[in-house]
């Protein structure tokens, strides 16, 4: 019943003209930005939000936009995916499988319809699970003390490599590096400076959105310059869009399949997207009697990663928003968003704001309604997306991120250190080392000390006092199986190789 | 070799932080543990793991050749030059004049590459000024005293 009279708040929230609107430009533009090669969830979150801010929304409103964006994108992602053979983000990388071979049979139009309501069952699905999981995580995160929460946040540095992690050792550099940067500054509890070398600038720290912006953002400018520095063209025929009632029938068992294993990889601290599209599709072909068909065009490898990352985007928000412990890259971006909001995630958001946790799940129920019309009956619109030549799109997204951090801050210090962290994730991306754990790093450092200091002030000093509850053991388990536990699994795990 | 220059300049990071943490002095009043434990603790974890990567280094990467590296080290030019100047000089020209080599580096036809660099300007221009009510300048300020 409680769910009940919570969904009726959150429709109260969600169903008013602005809310509304909010929810359909955010699903507009996320299908967009998710269906620009390169171009994916964490990139266009991160590049929209500072722009948000200057619309002045109130935080409901925000996070309305921004989880629109977020969920758009991840339905978005697999347009380019079918069409170009390039995965418009790192989630629908599986879906050009079999998607980009169903397409070149000249079953394009199938594709896209196909795994558009594979999309909207999983994430459609994932969140009625957020609705359900969310609220009794948050009552367990209630006996959380300062202990637990460290062991939390050092399970979520141990597994954010997720089982598909290649070097455990360079997931541990990448969240040493933000934890570093998270410490410059003035230190809160004394007041002190720490690292900041002098320079004025720094004394308030190193903004997160300025990190992220250029991690992510700026990066992919130096990548594309590299590796994609041509414009792309369409080079499957599309034809007449119809839908493909026999295929969604034959693969609803496939849908389901892969928007549970999505949904839990995606719950998962660290895990994401990536893995749930992954596992699904995995998952999907060791139960198929005639695996040689997948690769080749197989309907059921398109519905299973499609419903697959899209259940893992719901689940992502679940440790995200009760415990402030991010599933994945974009729900970082998010947690930065509530974070400049002034708003912490956590048990505590469910009692106090109920009206922000609970808008946006009903804003995602209705948004996935609008996402399933925007990429079923309209998907043609967004195919010509693809046209746009790279020559204008990059440019563009340099700019809008310059703009962005610029109208946040209005300094040219943070506009410099934005394109530093951008040569930074450059080389690390070619040095593999993931830029999602620098980000939490960063994000998360403050909390995770504050937490140490306080269980040490409630121990006086006495270090064995996180280790005091079972819960706090369950945590440091699980972080040590997170993070040992993928150098065994590794050679299990294969990634199948990509044509093209 | 990449991983282990890496390695190396991340070992010396993570000893300068160590260095520089135990150089804080606690304050009388402060907690049990401090403001240099947590510092020191991560310069633990980081040196660790620089060391494992020195010691097991993966594939070389595939690093940029000759001409890809000059033209990433003109995007990057071009990205200090408009952090520089998007305030003293307005948004307009700035934009236009960035956009336009950074469109050339991907499609180099002279024209094509300033009519992007114009039209986004412009285009950019009117959408966060009007659009989202961002406070920008279209000219240099000095034009406005």
């Amino acid at each position: 019943m409680e769910i009940i009279d919570n969904l009726i708040l959150g429709f109260s929230v969600a169903l008013t003209i602005t809310t509304l609107s909010l929810a359909i430009a955010g699903c507009v533009l996320g299908t967009i930005i998710g269906a620009l090669p390169g171009l994916g969830p964490s990139n266009g979150v991160a590049i929209l939000i500072p722009l948000a801010f200057s619309l002045e929304l109130d935080a409901t409103q925000a996070l309305v936009l921004m989880t629109s964006v977020y969920y758009g994108a991840m339905y978005g992602g697999r347009i380019s995916s079918i069409l170009l053979n390039i995965p418009g983000d790192e989630p629908a990388m599986m879906t050009t499988l079999d998607g980009y071979p169903m397409a070149k049979k000249g079953r394009a139009g199938d594709a896209l319809v196909l795994s558009g309501v594979a999309s909207f069952v999983g994430a459609f699905l994932a969140t009625i699970g957020l609705m359900l999981l969310a609220p009794i995580l948050a009552r367990v995160a209630f006996y959380f003390g300062p202990a637990e929460y460290f062991a939390l946040y050092l399970l979520a540095f141990c597994t954010l490599g997720g089982i598909g992690a290649e070097n455990q050792a360079k997931s541990a550099i990448a969240v040493c590096l933000g934890l570093g940067i998270s410490m410059i500054g003035v230190d809160n509890s004394t007041g002190m400076t720490r690292f900041t070398g002098g320079n004025l600038h720094l004394y308030d720290g190193v903004d997160f959105l300025v990190a992220i912006v250029g991690l992510f953002a700026v990066t992919e400018i130096f990548v594309f310059i590299e590796s994609r520095g041509r414009d792309s063209a369409i080079g499957v025929n599309l034809g007449k869009i119809t839908i493909p009632f026999k295929d969604i029938f034959a693969t609803r068992w496939t849908m389901l399949r892969g928007t549970i294993v999505g949904f839990f990889a995606g719950v998962l601290p660290g895990a994401g997207a990536s893995l749930g599209s992954f596992l699904a599709y995995m998952s999907e072909k060791s139960l198929a009697k005639n695996q040689d068909s997948f690769g080749t065009g197989d309907v059921r490898g398109v519905a299973a990663p499609e419903a697959g990352n899209n259940a893992a985007a719901g689940g992502a928000l679940v440790p995200m928003l009760t415990l402030g412990v991010p599933g994945s890259g974009t729900t970082a971006v998010l947690l930065a968003l509530l974070m400049t909001l002034n708003i912490t995630p956590g048990p505590l958001l469910f009692n106090e704001r109920p009206e922000v946790v609970w808008g946006l799940i009903a804003t995602l129920l209705i948004a996935n309604f609008v996402l399933l019309i925007l990429n079923v009956p309209l998907v043609k619109l967004f195919t010509k997306i693809l046209q746009v030549p790279a020559s204008i799109l990059l440019p563009g997204v340099a700019m809008i991120s310059f703009v962005g951090i610029y109208s946040l801050s209005g300094s040219h210090f943070d506009l410099l250190l934005m394109t530093g962290f951008g040569v930074l994730g450059f080389i690390l991306r070619k040095l593999k080392i993931p830029a999602v754990p620098v980000i939490l790093g960063i994000l998360l450092g403050g909390h995770m000390e504050v937490s140490l200091r306080r269980a040490m002030v409630l121990s006086n000093g006495d270090w064995t006092y996180l280790f005091d509850s079972y819960i706090s053991i369950g945590l440091w388990i699980a972080a040590f199986i997170g993070f040992v536990a993928p150098i065994f699994l590794r050679s299990y795990l294969k990634k199948p190789e990509f044509p093209g | 070799m990449s991983d282990r220059i890496f390695g190396l300049i991340l070992t010396a990071l993570a000893l300068a932080l160590f260095a520089s943490a135990t150089q804080l002095e606690s304050p009388f009043f402060a907690d049990p543990v401090g403001p240099k434990t947590f510092p020191i603790l991560i310069a633990g974890a980081a040196l660790l793991s620089a060391l494992v990567m020195i010691s097991i280094p993966d594939q070389e990467p595939s690093w940029p050749n000759f001409i890809t590296l000059k033209k990433l080290g003109l995007a990057l030019l071009v990205l200090v030059f408009y952090a520089l100047t998007l305030k003293p000089l307005g948004f307009l020209l700035p934009t236009a004049i960035a956009s336009a080599i950074l469109s050339y580096q991907i499609s180099p036809k002279l024209i094509g590459s300033v009519a992007t660099g114009v039209g986004l300007s412009a285009g950019l221009f009117f959408i966060f000024k009007f659009g989202l009510g961002l406070s920008l300048f279209p000219f240099p300020r000095v034009l406005f005293g």
